[in-house]
């Protein structure tokens, strides 16, 4: 079990091959119970293939992790029974309705009795309003971004993964699915999260710069900026970094 | 294994199942729709085929023949042809598969008892169609011969009185009726072929969809995804068992003389066994086009080696032995023992246990298989 003082995400020195490719390089981090984390980078950096090795998808080639008290390696079930996972493709039951989705999940999730409150829970904390009963597949790109979100906070995880969360989503929702993930985030759960669109990045409390499987840079956004001249977006400092590679 | 995760699953399938209306009907309009194509299209014991006739005789005996052709029910007389020459025209163009030629002296070679010369043409392109026509026509000729020579011998009949007389009862189904033979075919063709395909494309849509991804990163498990994909399919295989068998029963007169809990028990272990296969395929192929043709791989033979409707007495070795790695195999030799013979599991006990062998081996290789794709 975890105390208050204890990490939510520990990473030590994970590495991940497929063949010749290493796709994560002997990352190594440590996350803060509450804190909203960022995994940054360009696509093929690795950033999908951590977030899967964190969430015992994939299992780490060498080096080991421990999210919310569990190591991935040992204790995957565990693991997955006290995590969220949204992941880019949203997993939602295109032919399912949105209630008809949080019902399954939360039963997957081996809700009981609790399970009416907590989907009236999700409804309401993801301004999901009247669309309950329709059809997940004719809903717009943020109201399934939103339903995933409730799908995978059904159960209370302690530690959320969000891969990709706002890729094909306007605008207005973004806005309105960072104001829910600040919300969750104050109230303890643990997010990591990544993304390509660097605009996003002044959304965390700390974040990693991925390339090629490597991590490049770590802190909170200030801290990555005053390391790479002070004035320097962040959208600066990636490419800069990438510019870096051979 | 949690009921609670389970029950998640199953109402999930069966929510799924039945908005999707198009699949819903096919599942349920298909069998009865096959059943009564084969059922009433099929024969495979060739009747009237059509005969054309060139008779240069023009005799009672000449036209008596042509009767007794006719009478067999393999033949029936579509065409009267002026020539040798246009009985064969007719036959070349298809408007008769056969043709009779009868000779000027037919009636007179009978009387003298010098061998009349009748020639029967048959259109062997097919030769399960021609075998039966020239089986018959050669019966037509001997029973024929043997009425004439009794008449000769003097008060002779001609059907008691022959010094042989060897006299074929056909066991099971004694009017040796294609739909008897077919019906409980039908059965174990559309369940292993509706079912397999239907199974395979259900995971490789959850796949593609990025639904497993999800599920994978939630407690449940391997076996209750299975058993959870299995429950509705299990079900909507029952229904089939049934609809085929009410129809076939009801239309086609197919007798149930063995025990219903028998067939749909190893029902059961044969639906297991085709939605291992079906989760197998899943596993082979990443996407839905890829799955169907994976999927027909194994239906084609399912078709040809299982004894569905060609005999497997007739195939060579290796086809035979194919034959014996495909579950549709047993269950048709159990299906039509129950429903035709009347046997039960003191005879089928055998067949049985290769469909259990084949239900635990491919569920156990699937959800294995299931597993690495994962990683």
């Amino acid at each position: 079990m975890t105390t208050a003082t204890e990490p939510a995400v520990v990473v030590d020195s994970i590495t991940r091959r497929f063949g010749a490719l290493t796709a994560v390089d002997q990352a190594s981090l440590s996350i803060r119970p509450g804190e909203l984390f960022g995994v940054l980078g360009p696509n093929g950096s690795g950033k999908t293939t951590l977030i899967r090795m964190l969430c015992g998808l994939l299992a780490p080639t060498a080096g080991g992790a421990r999210v919310a008290g569990f190591d991935v390696g040992t204790q995957p079930d565990s693991v997955k029974a006290h995590i969220g996972y949204m992941s880019q493709a949203f997993g939602l039951y295109r032919d399912l309705t949105a209630e008809e989705n949080l019902r399954f999940y939360g039963g997957v999730y081996g809700i009981g009795h609790e399970l009416d409150g907590r989907v009236a829970w999700a409804t309401e904390r993801m301004r999901l309003g009247e669309l309950g009963g329709r059809l997940a597949g004719v809903l717009s790109g943020g109201q399934k971004q939103r339903l995933a979100l409730g799908c995978s906070m059904l159960h209370r995880p302690r530690v959320l993964f969000l891969d990709e969360p706002t890729a094909g989503v306007d605008p207005a929702a973004r806005r309105l699915f960072w104001d829910i993930i600040r919300g969750l985030a104050a109230e303890g759960t643990t997010i990591i999260c990544t993304t390509h669109y660097m605009d996003e990045a002044e959304h965390f409390d700390r974040l990693v710069f991925l390339s090629r499987g490597h991590v490049k840079a770590a802190g909170t956004p200030a801290e990555v900026r005053a390391a790479f001249g002070g004035s320097a977006t962040l959208e600066d400092v990636f490419i800069q970094l990438q510019d870096k590679e051979p | 294994m949690s009921p609670r995760r389970l029950r998640a699953m199953i109402v999930k399938e069966f929510t799924q199942m039945q908005r999707d209306r198009a699949t819903l009907r096919l599942v349920l309009v298909i069998p009865v729709m096959q059943l009564l194509i084969f059922g009433y299209a099929i024969r495979l014991d060739v009747r009237n085929l059509p005969l054309a006739v060139y008779d240069a005789s023009q005799t009672q005996e000449s036209r008596a023949l042509v009767q007794q052709f006719e009478a067999t029910r393999n033949f029936t007389v579509v065409r009267h042809a002026a020539s040798y020459e246009q009985a064969l025209e007719l036959i070349d163009s298809g408007v008769a598969r056969s043709a009779i030629a009868i000779p000027p002296d037919y009636a007179r070679a009978i009387k003298r008892m010098r061998g009349a010369r009748v020639q029967v043409l048959v259109d062997a392109t097919a030769p399960t169609a021609s075998q039966g026509a020239i089986g018959a026509a050669q019966l037509v000729g001997q029973r024929a011969s043997v009425r004439i020579l009794a008449r000769r011998a003097g008060g002779l009949t001609s059907a008691d009185a022959l010094p042989v007389d060897v006299r074929v009862r056909p066991l099971y189904n004694p009017g040796l009726s294609s739909p008897l033979f077919i019906v409980p075919g039908i059965i174990g063709m559309i369940l292993s072929n509706i079912l397999i395909l239907i199974t395979a494309l259900s995971i490789v849509r959850e796949r593609e969809f990025g639904t497993l991804e999800q599920l994978i990163v939630t407690p449940l498990t391997r076996t209750e995804l299975m058993l959870g994909k299995l429950a509705p399919y299990l079900l909507v295989g029952f229904i089939q068992v049934t609809a085929v068998l009410v129809v076939g029963h009801y239309l086609f007169r197919v007798p149930i003389r063995g025990s219903l809990l028998l067939i749909y028990a190893t029902s059961f272990l044969f639906v297991v066994a085709s939605l291992g296969l079906g989760l197998l395929i899943s596993t082979l192929a990443n996407a839905q086009a890829p799955a169907m043709q994976t999927a027909f791989m194994f239906l084609m033979p399912n078709v040809l080696l299982s004894g569905f409707m060609f005999p497997r007495e007739a195939m060579p070795p290796l086809a035979a032995w194919i034959g014996l790695l495909l579950p549709l195999t047993y269950y048709l030799e159990i299906l039509r023992g129950v429903i035709l013979k009347g046997i039960g599991l003191r005879e089928l006990w055998p067949h049985c246990l290769a469909l259990i062998g084949f239900a635990v081996a491919f569920f156990t290789v699937a959800t294995l298989r299931f597993h690495k794709k994962i990683g």
